[in-house]
């Protein structure tokens, strides 16, 4: 019954859906009020359908109905109640549900928080979203529906991949799901200026905290799911290059270059083209994400497991949306009144030239994850682009990136003096170099990656500080947004400088123990007390009691598992972590060994650095956060800028 | 301004490589073997009376190599094929039994290298006699380094080798009718002519 | 095969540094300020009081072939970084050892698991979704990194070997692609991307400047007009 009332109510989104994709936007080309009116309703109404859907679906799985197929493939009678909630979004089917859900929410978002809107944009905005919305309830209803029967019902399910129950399931594919949703509202802003004809400064001024939002999610999305790899694999990894996590970083990319170009466009009516096109691209990628990880083309251990028939589907939605947008953009672009010029040396430049490495670094990307596709596709042979690849492109492109980011906030706008910020940063400058020196000397060894690694990040921090000094030393207020971006950068070169410390020092040894041996790197050592067996709700493990030394003082105990699922003949490794300020240990239970005395496998790791790559990202989504929440976003009036003042010839971007 | 539509063509251009991706198989591999000698082995056979065997010995015809085990479910299911191929055409089928002993087999585990031998002989002499024997011999590789020289990566595979002994096809999975009607049979016909 | 040679320098360098260290004695953990004043001490060539943890003795090896490999060190950005000290050995002497006896390593051969590892982590594991021949757990994995090991342990280098695989299954097997004219557009694309970037970005500004000067002045009132009109 109730996935029967789910199912009838996902129905009744998709047809409120497609009120709220037409009726508003005839209304805005018709000027028709009452028609523009009708997005608001609309979208709160999908809003609650939709989720009255996955509140049913959530519902059958903690009721363990399993004459719902998809719960029968994804759950599990002795599943904690905490992880089958959690399984509604862990195959195909959830997930996309769990996609619509925050598309819903992020339209009644926008259509809640637009009072300083007029009410044409308002409709133009809703509607766009709501085409999105067609287009991915028309695909769930069609080809991937949750609330399909198995009868007979089956006796008990397939139970959850036992990598999938932890609390990373729980937060990650939520906080993701919300950043790669979220650009959609970026884009359809891009869409409704465009399709209006107004390009203004004020489109500009009201897409940035919706795509900061969005972008704060992506960025703690991103980081969770690294973090989770990290500690749930075994082996200390935390970024693979895997197609799906290159899907998710590609449209973050672009996220980032876009908040960039949005400030350009907002503060000084420069760039319009550009950050237009960024705004679309960004979702694109969303979108050309979920292909990538749904249907099939690409091999990876993220996929979920794909139909031909869904991946032609989502295609076809993917050319419709994104080509119907690139031909608007064409369309209506050259009528677009441009911006002013600027010097060489100019905030607009810099900022410009921080577009152009995020672009063309998620090009790489975009490159090595297709790439086989390619070949394969022009009968050339099959090949492989891994890790190596893309460590071997995508690092040197950051590396100016990290570089220009400091006298990005330093030079002024339209036209900056070259002696005036060698003459600011050269202090900066020389510090930097000196961490870079020192840095990799007292974490272990010196190599110049290294010190390169520890410069950069230092250059950044301490840019940021002394920007941050020099402001507090000016008169007038600082609002939240100049606080955010300092945080966020700090928060990438505290990233940077974690990524230097892990790969520069880090230590692994791999080694048999047996109770009472002991493994040391100075000047920790790991000594294993004991082993026992232990019994969970849906598994039986074999647990290890090892005991962490700090120059022979006792500072932590722990308990690395091995453990063997019920329902899935593969056995899973559940390692044990222990995470200070400066590096992580990390214990991985092996094999027993077959010998005269009793003996196992264990692999020990000294990861100096690691938290800070978690404490990096985490400082950029509380930047990010902060720069969403800045007083000039919630202004009331809804005037639009006047035209910066200045010649502006038409032709060029 | 036609630099506006360069977005346009770049995506089309992308979308065209997804639409011919969408309908390639991302799992198989094409062999690099094809047209190329096919590797060298020597491998006790299944019947130890036969003595050993290497593919020299099949020098002058054309003849297939199917790569099996007992424990395999394809093997199973194309091996009425199999058994129907052989009785109608005139061409050897070598059957190559891959890693008979699987690390379930938990009583093969501590056996020296005779005792497996024999043990997976005996194995699949009874899978054979139950579902039918196409094959005018088979090897045994118990440990898979010669599947590895012949690029094997699954079970089961199917080469055809003529009688210079060059591969000249490789069928990865099991062998349908249609591929063999379609690819094996006019291929032999091709190769037994020249 | 040169860089196990430089790794043994290295090696040498830090004992000595290590034991230099010793004499000091071992700090607690610091802050991020104790840590920022370190690097202004060193700057200055100061003795370096405290210190954070030293890696002793990096062996990093696979496990042996005897048990079911778990996956190995994930793949680390190369570029330009120098990885941590390889060195064979055991622990500096330290006040643990006296806690328990040293666990002996999986392998006997730590430089030959130590190539193993590096080697293995560029192959791809064929029958798995996108892992390396280093982390599978795969069967297949199993027997080529048996292979692999049987390849080293005659004395083939590391390009023979990717050869052999390269052989047998073509270019699948590499993670890293092989530069010929079929990949020189994944290799060089990017690059010549970011150079075609540049230079239009450098174009499209001296562009903008030259119509903004040969551009008529207009007056503010009648800019005002203009902005007015184009509002409407």
């Amino acid at each position: 019954m109730l996935a029967e009332l789910g199912h009838f109510a996902l129905i009744l989104a998709f047809l409120v859906a497609g009120v709220q994709a037409t009726l508003p936007l005839w209304g805005a080309w018709r000027e028709h009020a009452a028609w523009q009116s009708l997005a608001r309703p609309a979208a709160f109404t999908q809003f609650g359908l939709v989720a009255l859907s996955f509140v049913a679906l959530t519902a059958c799985f903690v009721n363990n109905d399993f004459s719902v197929l998809y719960v029968a493939q994804h759950s599990n009678s002795l599943l904690p109640t905490v992880y089958r909630v959690a399984a509604v979004w862990g195959g195909h089917e959830g997930s996309l549900l769990l996609w619509v859900l925050m598309l819903a929410m992020w339209t009644a978002a926008v259509a809640a928080f637009s009072f300083s809107l007029p009410q044409a944009m308002v409709a133009r905005v809703v509607g766009v979203l709501g085409w999105v919305s067609v287009g991915f309830l028309l695909f769930i209803l069609a080809l991937s529906n949750p609330f399909e029967r198995l009868l007979p019902a089956a006796a008990d399910g397939r139970d959850l991949n036992p990598l999938l129950q932890d609390p990373g399931l729980i937060i990650h594919p939520p906080m993701l799901y919300m950043g790669y949703v979220g650009f959609s509202v970026a884009f359809a802003f891009a869409i409704a200026a465009l399709m209006a004809g107004r390009l203004d400064a004020a489109w500009a001024r009201w897409s940035r905290p919706w795509t900061l939002v969005a972008w704060l999610f992506m960025t703690f999305g991103i980081g969770l799911g690294s973090w989770w790899a990290y500690y749930e694999l075994g082996w200390g990894g935390w970024w693979f290059w895997d197609p799906v996590e290159n899907a998710s970083l590609m449209p973050w990319l672009v996220g980032t270059a876009l908040i960039h170009s949005l400030m350009a466009s907002d503060k000084r009516g420069n760039f319009k083209a550009w950050t237009v096109l960024l705004s679309i691209s960004a979702f694109s990628l969303s979108l050309l994400g979920t292909f990538l990880v749904r249907s099939g083309v690409l091999t990876s251990v993220h996929a979920f497991a794909s139909d031909p028939k869904r991946g032609v589907f989502i295609l076809m939605f993917l050319a419709v949306v994104v080509g119907f947008s690139l031909t608007l953009y064409a369309w209506r672009m050259p009528k677009v009144r441009m911006g002013q010029a600027v010097s060489l040396l100019s905030r607009e430049t810099l900022l410009l030239a921080n577009s152009v490495l995020l672009v063309v670094a998620c090009a790489a990307v975009l490159l090595g994850t297709i790439y086989p596709l390619v070949i394969d596709a022009l009968n050339l042979g099959k090949l492989s682009v891994g890790p190596q690849y893309f460590n071997a492109v995508f690092v040197p492109l950051m590396v100016p990136l990290l570089v220009i980011m400091v006298p990005g906030t330093v030079v002024r706008w339209r036209e900056s003096n070259w002696g005036e910020l060698l003459l600011r940063l050269r202090w900066v400058a020389l510090a930097a170099v000196g961490v870079g020196l020192a840095a990799p000397a007292l974490a272990g060894e010196w190599s110049i990656g290294a010190a390169f690694g520890f410069f950069l990040a230092a250059w950044v921090v301490l840019g940021s500080v002394q920007h941050m000094v020099l402001r507090w030393r000016q008169p007038g207020q600082i609002g939240a947004a100049y606080w955010g971006m300092q945080c966020a950068h700090i928060g990438l070169a505290v990233v940077v400088a974690g990524i230097t410390g892990v790969k520069s020092y880090e230590v692994e040894r791999d080694v048999r123990m047996g109770v009472g041996d002991v493994v040391t790197i100075a000047p920790y050592a790991f000594r294993l007390q004991g082993m026992s067996e232990v019994k969970g709700p849906n598994y039986r493990a074999v647990r290890a009691d090892v005991e962490v030394l700090k120059n022979g003082q006792p500072i932590d105990r722990l308990f690395p598992e091995k453990r063997r699922y019920f329902s899935t003949a593969m056995p899973m490794t559940e390692a044990a972590i222990d995470s200070g300020f400066m590096r992580d240990l990390y214990v991985s239970l092996g094999d027993p060994i077959d010998g005269p005395t009793p003996q196992w496998s264990m692999r020990v790791y000294y990861k100096p650095f690691v938290p800070w790559i978690w404490a990096g990202v985490l400082l950029m989504v509380l930047g990010g956060a902060l720069a969403a929440v800045d007083r000039r976003y919630r202004a009331a009036s809804a005037r639009t800028e006047p035209m910066p003042v200045g010649a502006a010839p038409q032709g060029g971007a | 301004m036609k630099k506006f539509l360069i977005p346009l063509g770049l995506f089309f251009g992308l979308v065209v490589f997804l639409a011919l991706g969408l309908q390639r198989d991302p799992h198989e591999i094409p062999s690099p073997l094809i047209n190329k000698p096919a590797p060298a082995f020597s491998l006790p056979t299944l019947d130890p009376a036969a003595g050993g065997f290497s593919p020299a010995d099949m020098q002058g015809r054309v003849w297939l190599l199917n790569v099996w085990a007992t424990w395999c479910v394809a093997c199973r299911q194309e091996h009425p094929l199999l058994v129907d191929f052989a009785q109608r055409h005139q061409v050897p089928i070598v059957g190559m039994s891959y890693k008979e002993i699987q690390p379930q087999d938990v009583q093969a585990q501590g056996m020296d290298a005779t005792a497996k031998l024999q043990f997976a002989r005996e194995r699949s002499q009874v899978w054979l006699s139950r579902y039918g024997n196409p094959y005018v011999l088979s090897v045994m590789d118990l440990d898979g380094r010669v599947g590895i020289q012949y690029g094997v990566y699954g079970v089961p595979e199917t080469y055809v080798i003529d009688k210079q002994g060059v591969i000249r096809y490789k069928a990865v999975g099991e062998v349908t009718p249609a591929i063999l009607a379609s690819k094996v049979l006019p291929l032999i016909q091709k190769l037994n002519a020249s | 095969m040169g860089a196990l040679h430089t790794s043994a320098l290295w090696a040498e360098l830090v004992a000595a540094r290590r034991s230099r260290v010793a004499a000091f004695g071992q700090p607690a953990r610091r802050g991020l300020a104790a840590s920022l004043s370190l690097a202004v001490a060193g700057l200055f060539q100061l003795p370096a009081a405290a210190q954070g943890p030293q890696p002793a003795a990096a062996v990093v090896s696979a496990s042996a072939a005897a048990t079911t490999p778990h996956p190995v060190a994930s793949a680390a950005p190369a570029a330009a970084v120098a990885t941590a000290p390889v060195a064979t050995g055991q622990a500096v002497a330290s006040p643990t050892s006296t806690l328990g006896p040293e666990a002996a390593p999986m392998t006997d051969e730590p430089v030959l698991e130590a190539r193993l590892l590096k080697l293995s982590e560029e192959l791809r594991c064929l029958v798995c979704q996108n892992e390396s021949l280093a982390s599978s757990r795969a069967e297949l994995a199993d027997d080529l990194r048996r292979e692999v090991r049987s390849l080293l342990r005659e004395g083939k280098t590391d390009p023979q070997v990717k050869d052999f695989l390269v052989e047998r299954y073509g270019d699948f097997v590499l993670y890293r692609p092989e530069l010929k004219p079929m990949t020189w557009l994944l290799w060089f694309g990017p690059f010549v991307l970011l150079l075609g970037a540049v230079a239009g970005l450098g174009w499209y500004l001296r562009q903008r400047r030259q119509l903004a000067q040969t551009a008529p002045a207009l007056s503010d009132a009648e800019r005002a007009r203009v902005d007015q009109w184009l509002k409407d």
